[in-house]
């Protein structure tokens, strides 16, 4: 059986019960912000989108440093799937903030906020990542580089960050911090089941992504297998652990 | 800090497409991945059932005699790739 397709059927059904959840709480429980009214629903989605992307790039690097210290390439994927389901996070969430802004500010995008330029620098410094593996052709090689590569995006990450929240001429609204934040009660707690929902989703996503990786390695197997050793053609130039 | 102190709420005439089109976004990325994936999924499922067949075929007529070094070949790879 596949390793990477064990709980996938109750992390699905989780995903999509507080997925739904989420939603059902946000349109009908959650009240309406006082200043910026309907509009600040999105807040619910883009916030953990954010989120969970940042935090799937810090996991890309966690999981790269597994590979890094036992060589094993099955962390070679978990850091390559964590960091490729972040991108996609990162494009939802990056396109939401912008119709948030939108609405809210009256621009789709504000260069002078810190909180913006830092979270498109750090989806730029990852969006390097998959043409890297795809430059270097020798799977040894291109496993260590891009290891390297997202231990280093990795710790990037949190020093953007504390950069960001340590700088004083923001216009992005500071709802969460050590204190608790500015968030009432019912606001916080629709909050945190759309932030567990879309980091439920990101596990699920990822979990199905290792397991069709690992059913093309197990393909490939076989067709080697067939074929013999001779008459496999040689790795194809991938951006995908292989 | 002052942009959104002088931004005044939209009303829900107005915020309302923005809202959904926040939310159609998030799922419009999620469903295409999905679909994608799904597609290499059942192309990849075809491929290996395929595969197994024609593998279960020619062990059968070879008197489930397998190639020499195949086998072996086989487990290095899977080693070598995960």
């Amino acid at each position: 059986m596949n390793p990477h397709t064990r709980h996938l059927r109750g992390l699905t059904i989780a995903t999509a019960v507080t997925i739904t959840a989420a939603l059902a709480l946000v349109f009908f429980y959650a009240p309406l912000d006082v200043n910026q009214g309907f509009v600040q629903k999105i807040f619910y989605v883009h916030v953990p989108l954010a989120i969970v992307s940042l935090c799937g790039y810090v996991l890309g690097g966690i999981f790269a440093i597994g590979y890094l210290r036992t060589g094993r390439r099955v962390w070679d994927m978990r850091s390559y799937c964590a960091i490729h389901m972040a991108l996609i996070f990162s494009i939802g969430g990056i396109i939401s903030g912008s119709i948030w802004a939108k609405a809210s500010w009256g621009h789709w995008w504000v260069w002078s906020e810190p909180t913006l330029v830092s979270y498109l620098i750090v989806i730029l410094l990852f969006a390097t990542y998959q043409p890297l593996r795809f430059s270097i052709e020798d799977p040894e090689r291109q496993a260590r580089y891009a290891a390297v590569f997202a231990v280093v995006g990795a710790a990037f990450v949190p020093l953007n960050f504390i950069a960001v929240r340590l700088s004083t001429a923001f216009v992005h609204p500071r709802v969460l911090n050590l204190e608790g934040g500015a968030l009432p009660g019912s606001m916080k707690l629709v909050f945190y089941i759309s932030l567990l929902g879309i980091a439920l989703l990101f596990a699920t996503l990822m979990k199905y992504e290792m397991a069709a990786k690992t059913m093309r390695i197990e393909t490939r197997r076989l067709r080697r297998r067939l074929l013999g050793d001779d008459a496999v053609r040689p790795l194809g130039r991938s951006a995908a652990p292989s | 800090m002052t942009l959104i102190a002088s931004a005044p709420a939209l009303p829900l005439h107005t915020a309302g497409p923005y809202v959904a089109a926040a939310y159609i976004v998030f799922l419009a990325v999620i469903l295409i991945y999905v679909a994608i994936m799904a597609q290499r999924l059942v192309r990849n499922q075809r491929e290996l059932a395929q595969l197994r067949r024609e593998l279960e075929e020619r062990d059968r007529t070879a008197g489930g005699a397998v190639p020499a070094g195949s086998a072996e070949s086989s487990e290095r790879e899977v080693t070598h790739q995960l």
